[in-house]
């Protein structure tokens, strides 16, 4: 029962965010502030994830495929299908649940144990808007910091290949180029902006309607994570389903 | 003028404020006092339109607040200034920031017309310095004063303040209280302080409302609160021998 409730609750909220904006003059140093703290702040974690990671995929690949029979540049083919496809939008998305959606549940649910949200209320602001819809706007970037993980987890595989000697660095070449389908890109950013979604949207419920003291903030960011984590995933295979198996 | 019929909340099966009647004057120090657990809080959140409740009327200057449009109760908001038990400060923002916040929300005033107005309300709170400090810099005096100062800054008509002593050694206290009086004096504002500090009580006191159990025990001002010979009140307010002392007295003295 309480899960429902919770569940209305949070598509209350959504429609309350829209409602009644604040100031431009604003919301644009907010918006800003934002890109810097969820996006820009990310970039260093993702790029150094997605490079090793990416580079770990091709030695693993590399390692498992000893047929002879199976050409070379299976290697790159398999490392770009699983970047683009499932590492980049996913796995980097369940990353970002930890840390960008940690942070906003902390600092919202800070925000209403010092009364900050009342004070907002009190000022006739709504503080949904003021709050979490610079977080939505932030995030339409979100994009961009999945294209910079692709890239460095593709760069990272060949930086695996051409210092690990597991395949020849044209292999892999070859490999990523070959029988490239432009929608499996599409497929992954149409997921990346869902999951932004759920980025902004679940951290901030958790952060806004938080009751108690510091432990609870702490408690509310442990499940933030775990819901937008749970959210992530149960998108993720219901896109699958709906675009790639036809 | 603030003028409350009747008000009832609940919490669940917790019955909070059982049919409170009463009225806030402008120009006035009110004071709603009680015990800890007695309703001031649920009421004062209930008079900012922070918590819903089940019957009863809060007016504002004879507009009902309930039956007012959203655009009708944003605009009596942006009349209320508040200051809250823990300052409520906007912890990513200066002090300077933190006070022109309303204006920059409110107003359409220029940059250099801001900056005048902050400097003007944070010289009235004798913080001039302190503009570019971050609130975890300031003193808890000092967190309550940038916290008036914001909440002035947009001439308010209504000041609310939620123990604004608490956490305050007994000099700084009677620094606070002192402002509040003056500045509600001064720009002729209803002003309603949450309290249970006594010397607030004695000293600024100008109507002050009791609280026992959810219920409205008392009402009177400082100046009645002595010759009281309401049980609930007395117990309260001289359970002190301090208090006590005093009460005699004055009693002696003006009999």
């Amino acid at each position: 029962m309480r899960y429902l409730q919770d569940i209305g609750t949070y598509f209350l909220m959504i429609k309350e965010i829209f409602r009644k904006p604040t100031k431009w003059s604003v919301m644009k140093g907010l918006i800003l502030k934002d890109i810097d703290d969820l996006i820009i702040g990310s970039l260093g974690i993702v790029a150094f994830i997605s490079f090793f990671v990416g580079g770990v995929v091709t030695i693993q690949t590399a390692l498992n495929i000893d047929n002879p029979l199976i050409p070379d540049y299976l290697v790159g083919f398999a490392t770009r299908q699983s970047v683009i496809l499932e590492f980049a939008p996913t796995l980097i998305s369940i990353i970002m649940a930890g840390k960008m959606g940690s942070f906003i549940t902390s600092s919202i649910g800070t925000m209403r144990v010092t009364e900050q949200i009342d004070a907002l209320e009190v000022m006739g602001i709504n503080s949904l808007n003021y709050l979490v819809f610079p977080k939505f706007i932030a995030l339409i970037l979100y994009p961009f910091v999945i294209s910079i993980s692709m890239f460095l987890g593709i760069l990272g595989g060949l930086a695996a290949c051409a210092y690990g000697h597991y395949t020849s660095v044209e292999g892999y070449l070859q490999g990523l180029q070959e029988d490239f389908d432009p929608f499996h890109v599409t497929y992954a950013f149409i997921k990346t902006l869902l999951f932004a979604f759920i980025l902004a949207s679940v951290p901030s419920f958790h952060g806004y309607y938080m009751k108690g003291g510091a432990l609870e903030v702490g408690k509310a960011s442990t499940t933030a994570f775990v819901w937008t984590s749970v959210m992530i995933i149960i998108v993720n295979y219901i896109l699958t389903q709906l675009l790639l198996s036809s | 003028m603030i003028e409350v019929k009747d008000l009832h909340k609940s919490f669940g099966d917790a019955h909070i404020l059982k049919g409170i009647t009463t009225s806030f004057e402008k120009g006035k120090t009110n004071l709603i006092i009680g015990q800890s657990g007695s309703g001031k809080t649920v009421f004062l959140k209930c008079l900012l339109g922070l918590f819903p409740y089940e019957q009863g009327t809060i007016s504002y200057n004879g507009k009902i607040f309930q039956n007012l449009s959203e655009d009708e109760k944003r605009d009596i908001r942006a009349e209320i200034g508040m200051v809250f038990q823990g300052s409520a400060l906007f912890d990513s923002m200066t002090i300077a920031e933190n006070v022109m916040f309303p204006l920059r929300m409110f107003t359409k005033l220029s940059k250099s017309e801001m900056e005048d107005r902050v400097n003007f309300v944070l010289k009235r709170v004798n913080l001039i310095d302190a503009h570019n400090k971050m609130p975890s810099e300031a003193s808890g005096g000092m967190q309550k004063r940038v916290a008036i100062a914001r909440a002035i800054v947009n001439n308010p008509k209504y000041l609310f303040c939620d123990e604004p002593n608490s956490g305050l050694d007994p000099k700084t206290a009677i620094v606070i209280d002192n402002l509040i009086q003056e500045i509600t004096d001064e720009y002729q504002m209803t002003t309603v302080i949450n309290s249970h500090d006594m010397n607030s009580v004695m000293e600024i006191g100008e109507k002050i409302v009791f609280l026992k159990d959810g219920y409205k025990a008392w009402e009177g001002s400082n100046k009645t609160i002595f010759k009281t010979d309401n049980e609930a009140v007395t117990d309260f307010v001289y359970s002190s021998e301090l208090f006590k002392k005093v009460r005699k007295m004055y009693l002696e003295e003006n009999q």
